[in-house]
């Protein structure tokens, strides 16, 4: 019954003169996303709309399941076109649309019509009234309210007719692509990915780096990141996964330095690595799950050690967020089943039973010169033998 | 080189096998139950499998009875003649290294009000007859054995814990877990006074989602499933025809030239263990020889990780398992290598290799050395 999805988007109304910009993205983004579901679709941007319109057969739930996890999106709503047969025809079909999609007939609406057509016989005001009067006297146990209604039926005169009651709930922020591009650390846990979705969210692109550690690490715990990388491309559209193999620098590291402070070196050389593949990527910024207090390594002066070896910003969208609150946000975007299966990953497997939490910067930097014999050739060999996987939802 | 040595855990498919269920599946796809001439068809092969089962173990076509496999043939005799025998007794009699499919209904049992007695074995995985001996008394209504262990290859002797049963009560159900063991040795339930048998198709070359239980004529049992009355009632629902027939193919198959297979099974055992053992730090456990099963070796190797060296021969082409595969993935400690006393230190340091009829000489000696040469390196970063 429904023809065409109207999309609404509240933040890029207000970009002034890049609103373009933002809109033509957003309606890339719908482009790529409606690609993969069975259906014609015209994308249409009209006086600050974007409008869905299908051609024939159409799978509802998976158009409206596909643009649901597109960034910008702040509503869908699926309309009902209709030619121009006079008002008692309107009537009828708002009167059957009702009967449609409302089961229980137990709420207070309102009837909200727009007149672009200005010589469509009634005006909105009219509109409003007349139609009001039909649906109550189809269902009387409906009721007008006219400042907070539980449904909004709209009624647009235009060339044709479009009727819409149904607001479909997007995930907002800005569309992907209209703020750069970042690179996450992504390992197999439960806060990366969000942290990937957050920054998403708000029109970065991302392309993901994961550090696996065989044989300390399984196929199976790569495969596991590969597919955490799925799930958040579904929001942030195709990014590139470099999966380095990290196993001599940890292992050199492992045999030189204080076990106390190896999560803290290998966190550092991560980083360093991370930034290498940002830069050949034309990344922006870093973008980890950390929070502060987590665990041994997110501690203030963790935090600290690690982000010294950085020169580009390192963006951590979690840092003030409990650990409850992060497993919801996992559980929305429909990570967590994935990111709890139980792999081991590689800042586990040597792990000091007691590692350092206020790491004194002086004694890492001198520990980190015991590694000033090999680091670089085992840096530049992990960066040659890492694999790039191109991920798509 | 790729060398597939966990076949404990899972077997290539035989061709035969393959090609049987080919013809099931394009031209003999009929259901069973159906009355029209496809159905018939279709049963015969049902018949036909059944009678090449019961052939191999001496016993009836009608004590056959096709299942999903192992797990459920192990759950239909558990739970099965535990609940059709609850008036005769509430005593159950089962081993401390029994595969997971044994040990969780037996727990589920408990919780249904049975008692349960778990037997200790030593650190072969063997039983005490005393002990079982003793254990058993009016109320006992089944004692289940796992014939081969599936993680150490240990074999519980059958016969003498029959015998140490049935002179005291001879009532008893017995039921033998033989899903290692079948096929790999000879196995006459009626002789040895077995009174069901577990099997599984998919760990003697036949697909996995089929394997049967052997249930003694006249056993009390009652089903798991209700529904179309298939198989006499003790197990509803449409048979996997194409399945069933593969496993009785497998099973034809397995007990040809037998003796030759098992042969040459043990010198490739024998071969890998006085290699293995020459190894630093490197404990075969379990008794050796013949006095353990053909195709199984459990190896502890000192100071490395089950899952490192996994990863680390898997890197290499090479394919084991950690303990069991069963329970490796979840990270949780066997309960067989518990039994045998193995030292905290080996317990998660085991190895499983696991080889079939196909498993050659020089895959072996590839084995060998890489093992060899991993191990120096592997020893160096464990955790400290």
């Amino acid at each position: 019954m429904y023809q065409a999805f109207l999309i609404k988007y509240a933040e890029i109304a207000i970009k002034g003169k890049n609103r373009y910009l933002f809109e033509d993205a957003l309606i890339f983004r719908m482009k790529d996303a409606l690609k993969k579901v069975d259906g014609i679709f015209h994308i249409r941007k009209e006086k600050g709309r974007i409008y869905v319109e299908t051609e024939g057969e159409f799978d509802f739930d998976e158009t409206v399941e596909a643009l649901r996890h597109i960034f910008g999106i702040v509503g869908i709503c699926p309309v009902i076109i209709l030619e121009d047969r006079g008002f008692d025809a309107l009537a009828e079909e708002v009167i059957r649309h009702i009967a449609a999609v409302y089961p229980q007939k137990n709420f207070t609406f309102k009837v909200e019509a727009r007149r672009a057509r200005k010589n469509y016989p009634l005006e909105s005001m009219e509109i409003n009234a007349q139609l009001g009067e039909r649906i109550l006297a189809a269902y009387p146990q409906l009721k007008v309210d006219v400042h907070n209604p539980d449904v909004r039926i709209h009624v647009e005169i235009r060339s044709q007719i479009n009727l819409y009651s149904e607001i479909i709930l997007g995930p907002g922020g800005m569309p992907v692509g209209t703020n750069g591009k970042a690179m996450l650390l992504l390992s197999g846990g439960i806060d990366s990915p969000v942290a990937g979705y957050m920054i998403a969210k708000r029109g970065v692109e991302i392309d993901a780096v994961y550090f696996h550690a065989p044989p300390y690490t399984s196929e199976r715990a790569k495969q596991k990141v590969i597919d955490l990388a799925k799930i958040i491309a579904r929001f942030s559209g195709s990014m590139r996964l470099h999966i380095v193999n990290f196993t001599d620098i940890q292992l050199y590291i492992y045999d030189q330095c204080p076990l106390e402070e190896l999560t803290i070196l290998m966190r550092r050389y991560m980083m360093r690595l991370a930034e290498h593949f940002a830069r050949e990527n034309k990344c922006l910024g870093l973008v980890t799950g950390e929070s502060i207090g987590q665990v041994a390594s997110q501690t203030m002066q963790s935090l600290a050690a690690t982000n010294e070896v950085c020169t580009m910003p390192v963006y951590r969208p979690l840092i003030g967020f409990d650990k409850q609150e992060i497993v919801a946000l996992s559980e929305k975007i429909g990570a967590y089943e994935t990111s709890i299966l139980p792999y081991e990953d590689c800042c586990t497997i040597f792990v000091a039973k007691h590692p350092v939490t206020k790491p004194n910067l002086n004694v890492i930097r001198k520990d980190e010169k015991k590694l000033e014999e090999k680091i670089d050739a085992l840096m530049q060999a992990a960066i040659e033998t890492t694999e790039t996987v191109h991920i798509s939802e | 080189m790729e060398v597939y040595l966990d076949n404990a855990a899972t077997t290539r498919c035989s061709r035969r096998a393959i090609d049987l269920m080919e013809k099931v599946l394009l031209e003999d796809y009929g259901n069973p139950s159906s009355l029209h001439q496809m159905g018939m068809r279709a049963e015969q092969y049902i018949k036909e499998a059944k009678k090449k089962i019961a052939k191999t173990m001496k016993v009836e076509e009608k004590e056959i009875f096709f299942t999903s496999g192992g797990t459920e043939s192990n759950n239909l005799a558990i739970i099965g003649t535990a609940l059709a025998n609850r008036r005769a007794g509430n005593h159950i009699i089962t081993t401390a290294i029994e595969h997971a499919s044994v040990a969780a209904p037996m727990e589920h049992l408990k919780e249904l009000g049975f008692s349960v007695t778990y037997l200790k074995t030593d650190h072969n995985g063997m039983i005490s007859r005393d002990e079982l001996a003793s254990a058993v008394c009016e109320e006992t209504i089944l004692a289940s054995f796992i014939m081969i262990n599936n993680e150490i290859g240990s074999v519980t002797p059958i016969a003498e814990a029959i015998e140490a049963i049935k002179e005291k009560n001879k009532n008893t159900l017995i039921h033998v877990d033989a899903i290692q063991a079948y096929g790999k040795y000879h196995i006459f339930p009626k002789r040895m006074g077995i009174d069901l048998l577990s099997a599984s198709g998919h760990k003697i070359h036949a697909p996995k989602g089929i394997g049967f239980l052997y249930v003694k004529d006249k056993t009390k049992i009652k089903p798991l499933l209700y529904g179309g009355g298939q198989q006499r009632g003790l197990r509803s629902g449409t048979e996997n025809v194409a399945g069933a027939a593969a496993l009785g193919e497998a099973a034809l198959e397995c007990y040809e030239n037998f003796d030759e297979k098992i042969n040459h099974l043990y010198e490739i055992k024998e071969h890998f263990i006085n290699g293995i053992s020459k190894l630093d730090g490197a404990v075969v456990n379990g008794r050796s020889g013949r006095e353990a099963a053909p195709h199984i070796v459990s190896v502890s190797l000192f100071g490395i990780r089950s899952e490192v060296m996994l990863h680390a021969l898997e890197e290499r082409g090479i394919y084991v398992s950690a303990g069991s595969a069963c329970s490796s993935n979840k990270q949780s400690v066997s309960g067989t290598l518990r039994s045998i006393g193995l030292p905290q230190e080996l317990l998660t340091s085991t190895i499983r290799f696991s080889f079939s009829a196909d498993t050659t000489k020089e895959e072996i000696d590839y084995t060998l050395a890489t093992v060899k040469q991993l191990l120096p390196f592997l020893r160096k970063f464990s955790r400290k």
